[in-house]
């Protein structure tokens, strides 16, 4: 009896273990999506390394998303668009969608208002950050968790 | 044949800040979708969008993939004097189109 139990948590201690190594290479050979890594790298090829604070930029997206093929997006910046102070670009990115850049949109002291929309594809449920860089070189951003439920981009063609 | 889809307001005070809509129909083929066969579709999309007021250049944008087809793109503006915008969208495969719309200021 007593030699059973210990056979059987055996067992069960080596199944644990190959369960865990099974999971490893699902992990590793997700399909082609922009890592973490990948989204730093888009966004400090916009900010140059210069420190990005939170706040004044703010993103509307719905928090739940049915279907990720076209996704609102509102992205505004709570700042004067005066000519001395404005904003002159607003960054929009992702994290898991093959690639991290959304789009890039560029103002300027005529624009009177610092907000622009557009409809999205999201590829998974996932982090979005805005980033606006003012007239005087600050960045400022936002980051929004998104759910969706019905991917895009990477769906096969019949 | 593509064609847009263009709303700016007729009439506007000077000052005024306004909004403007646009859209323009393309499919925005991302490039990372494959075919039954495994066959990767080509990317097909517009890549610039900028509108010009009375020739200075109010508006740009850089698009990616990640965009939605029919890229749908509104934004705001001054209304300075009375005049014409005119809207460029530029896209892979020598995809270019533009379209105008005139305001009047008082």
């Amino acid at each position: 009896m007593h030699q059973n139990d210990s056979t059987r948590r055996q067992f069960l201690g080596l199944a644990g273990g190959a369960a865990v190594l099974g999971a490893v290479p699902i992990v590793t050979m997700r399909p082609a999506e922009a890592t973490p890594a990948e989204l730093a790298s888009a966004i400090r090829s916009v900010t140059g390394g210069a420190a990005v604070k939170t706040g004044k930029v703010k993103l509307d997206v719905p928090p739940l998303v049915e279907n990720g093929n076209t996704v609102p997006l509102l992205v505004s910046v709570a700042n004067p668009m005066a000519p001395e102070d404005h904003v002159r670009s607003i960054h929009v990115f992702n994290e898991k969608n093959p690639q991290p850049n959304i789009a890039n949109f560029y103002l300027g002291p005529h624009s009177g208002r610092a907000q622009v929309s557009t409809r999205i594809r999201l590829a998974d449920s996932q982090k979005i950050v805005a980033i606006a860089r003012l007239s005087d070189g600050s960045f400022w951003s936002v980051s929004v968790e998104v759910i969706v439920t019905l991917a895009a981009c990477t769906e096969e063609v019949i | 044949m593509a064609s847009a889809l263009i709303n700016v307001p007729a009439k506007a005070k000077r000052g005024d800040i306004i909004e403007i809509k646009t859209l323009m129909s393309h499919i925005m083929e991302t490039g990372f979708r494959h075919t039954a066969t495994g066959e990767v579709i080509p990317r097909d999309i517009i890549t610039s969008f900028a509108c010009r007021y009375n020739g200075t250049e109010i508006f740009r944008a850089d698009l990616f993939p990640a965009i939605a087809a029919n890229p749908f793109i509104t934004f705001f503006t001054t209304a300075t004097a009375s005049g014409k915008f005119e809207f460029e969208w530029i896209g892979d495969n020598g995809f270019s189109e533009t379209a105008s719309a005139s305001i009047t200021v008082e």
